[in-house]
């Protein structure tokens, strides 16, 4: 193997890395718990929600270099789906959860399937449309509630665990996230994982060596929607509820902000990026209204030190070897 | 049997009011190295890439053992044994020479849809990427990092990279280009020491190397095959020479 690693390579965490996460995630709760800091337990959970569409994110943004400003069309998707089901007071979660994941990752399959036909700021814009006719719909239809969304009686539910207590939701969504994090853990280290690294390195190569490129970027952006369509159906349940709010452009503005301030293509990137995102918008807006200001600046500040994101600091510096 | 590994029929191809592909015809024989020459703009990067698959032609059929693959998307094309190499360097710039290699061999095994099994452990994929490496001569470079290769050491991977597809038939556009006399004459050998092993299409604007490597030579001028030969029938004939060999010095200037 060589000494450093190369873009194939990065991608990829250690075994230690994955089991330090998840143990810190785990215990996360019970310590706040201990604290008496209740509050910490419900970000936590959102952290992670957002860490998962991050994720979700990173693997089409980073991993295979397509940047997609719709994801927030996802997130939608996903939400609006779980609501819908759970107008009737609550809804299984074995139903409703695989039901908002087919059903984002259907939308993702169809914009997929359209938007991969071009590439760059083509790519970028036509995501972004797509994303918008989603809000608009969302918006207008009296089916979905129109500009106040739909709101939820209830968490879904699950036998045996109680979500509408925190701590029980906290532990379904580091669940539900867990999984989806092992399976974007395997897929990176899979051939695939390989083969979409390989395309945002060079495309063209990658298609004269006879790789059905479009396939496999339509492949990788299913995948993701289905994956932030699950971030979406989690959203709902802890907010208890959706609004357009969540199918707007900002929302896939903040996912790709998040991507590249925690390291676009390294796969802790999304996790990192969300939950500092999270915390400095938490811990600034509660001492001033201009909080989106100074988080600009810091923002700034973050990604001058550390351009390509902060999981890229823990490179070591490459030795001098040249030929 | 067919003799004839590759046949272009008729290919058209325009670019608005530019014809680039007028009504070209071109056979090439299984086992031969076939050299397609040509002045600046007469369009053999566009035929070529309608022989691999990245332009569509506007009409016209493309022949490779027999079967029609004009509609064949360039991956199915690969699989079909028809690879390329380009004439400006494209490789995996900041991946070693073996992760290059192991790429194109991993396409060719096929299973690149598989999407849980880990692939760091594969030794089958390294193999084939060191016996490529091995036969272009890359095998003190193997994991090495692409781009703080020089540029003929890049040239030879850009051919094994092609070669790794396991081709039948290999479309070669310009492999000596940018490299020096020494590196030119090391392809030559590389090439030459491939022969039989697979079919060749070689596009080069290096006479020398044209005619000391080629079975037979087709001549494009404006997008047609004006002449096909072998090199001494090429080396006389006077519309050949009119076209394109009596400003030797001018294309050469050009190159």
């Amino acid at each position: 193997m060589p000494s450093t690693p190369t873009p194939l390579t990065q991608g990829l965490p250690s075994a230690w890395s994955a089991i330090g996460v998840a143990v810190a995630l785990a215990i996360y709760p019970l310590l706040m718990s201990v604290a008496g800091q209740d509050f910490y337990i419900g970000l936590g959970s959102r952290v992670l929600i957002l860490a998962l569409a991050a994720s979700a994110l990173n693997l089409v943004l980073g991993y295979g270099g397509m940047i997609s400003l719709g994801h927030a069309a996802f997130l939608g998707i996903g939400g609006y789906t779980v609501a819908l089901l759970a107008q009737g007071g609550s809804a299984p979660a074995w139903l409703a959860m695989p039901l908002a994941v087919i059903a984002a990752a259907a939308g993702a399959a169809l914009i997929g399937a359209v938007s991969l036909r071009t590439r760059g700021v083509y790519f970028i814009m036509i995501t972004l449309a797509f994303a918008q006719i989603f809000y608009y719909l969302a918006v207008s239809l009296r089916g979905l509630g129109g500009d106040d969304g739909l709101p939820m009686l209830a968490r879904v539910e699950l036998p045996g665990l109680s979500l509408g207590d925190d701590i029980g939701f906290y532990y379904f969504v580091l669940a539900l996230a867990g999984l989806a994090f092992m399976l974007l853990y395997r897929l990176a280290a899979s051939r695939f994982g390989r083969a979409l690294v390989a395309i945002r390195e060079n495309e063209q190569r990658m298609a004269a060596i006879g790789y059905p490129v479009y396939r496999l970027k339509l492949a990788a952006f299913t995948l993701s929607g289905g994956l932030a369509g699950l971030a979406g159906a989690l959203l709902a349940n802890l907010s208890l509820g959706v609004t357009p709010h969540l199918l707007t452009w900002h929302q896939s503005g903040i996912l790709i902000v998040m991507v590249i301030l925690g390291g676009s293509g390294y796969f802790w990137g999304g996790l990192t990026g969300a939950a500092i995102y999270m915390l400095l918008e938490e811990s600034i807006s509660t001492h001033t209204e201009h909080w989106n200001l100074w988080l600009g600046a810091l923002l700034l500040f973050i990604v001058l030190v550390a351009p390509e994101g902060i999981m890229s600091l823990r490179r070591k510096p490459a030795k001098a070897e040249r030929a | 049997m067919n003799p004839a590994l590759l046949q272009a029929q008729g290919l058209v191809k325009r670019f608005g009011g530019l014809l680039a592909t007028d009504h070209c015809n071109l056979e090439v024989a299984r086992g031969e190295i076939h050299a397609l020459i040509g002045p600046n703009g007469a369009g053999k990067t566009t035929l070529l890439a309608q022989l691999s698959g990245e332009l569509a032609p506007d009409s016209g059929r493309i022949l490779f053992d027999g079967k029609d693959i004009t509609r064949l998307p360039i991956h199915k094309r690969v699989a079909a044994g028809v690879a390329r190499s380009f004439q400006i360097t494209k490789l995996f710039e900041r991946l070693s020479v073996r992760e290059n290699l192991a790429l194109a061999v991993q396409a060719r095994s096929g299973h690149s849809f598989d999407l849980l099994g880990a692939v760091a452990d594969e030794a089958a994929l390294d193999q084939g990427a060191a016996e490529i490496a091995a036969r272009v001569g890359l095998g003190d470079v193997f994991e090495q990092v692409v781009a703080t290769l020089s540029h003929g050491r890049q040239r030879q991977l850009e051919l094994g990279m092609a070669l790794a597809c396991g081709p039948r038939l290999l479309l070669l556009d310009e492999p000596m280009a940018g490299t020096d006399p020494e590196e030119s004459r090391q392809m030559g050998k590389l090439i030459l020491s491939l022969r039989g092993h697979c079919t060749f299409i070689l596009v080069e604007h290096d006479m020398d190397a044209v005619f000391r490597l080629a079975d037979r030579v087709s001549v494009l001028v404006a997008g047609s095959v004006i002449a096909s030969g072998t090199v001494d029938e090429i080396r006389s004939d006077p519309q050949v020479i009119a076209a394109y060999l009596g400003d030797d010095h001018d294309a050469g200037a050009a190159a």
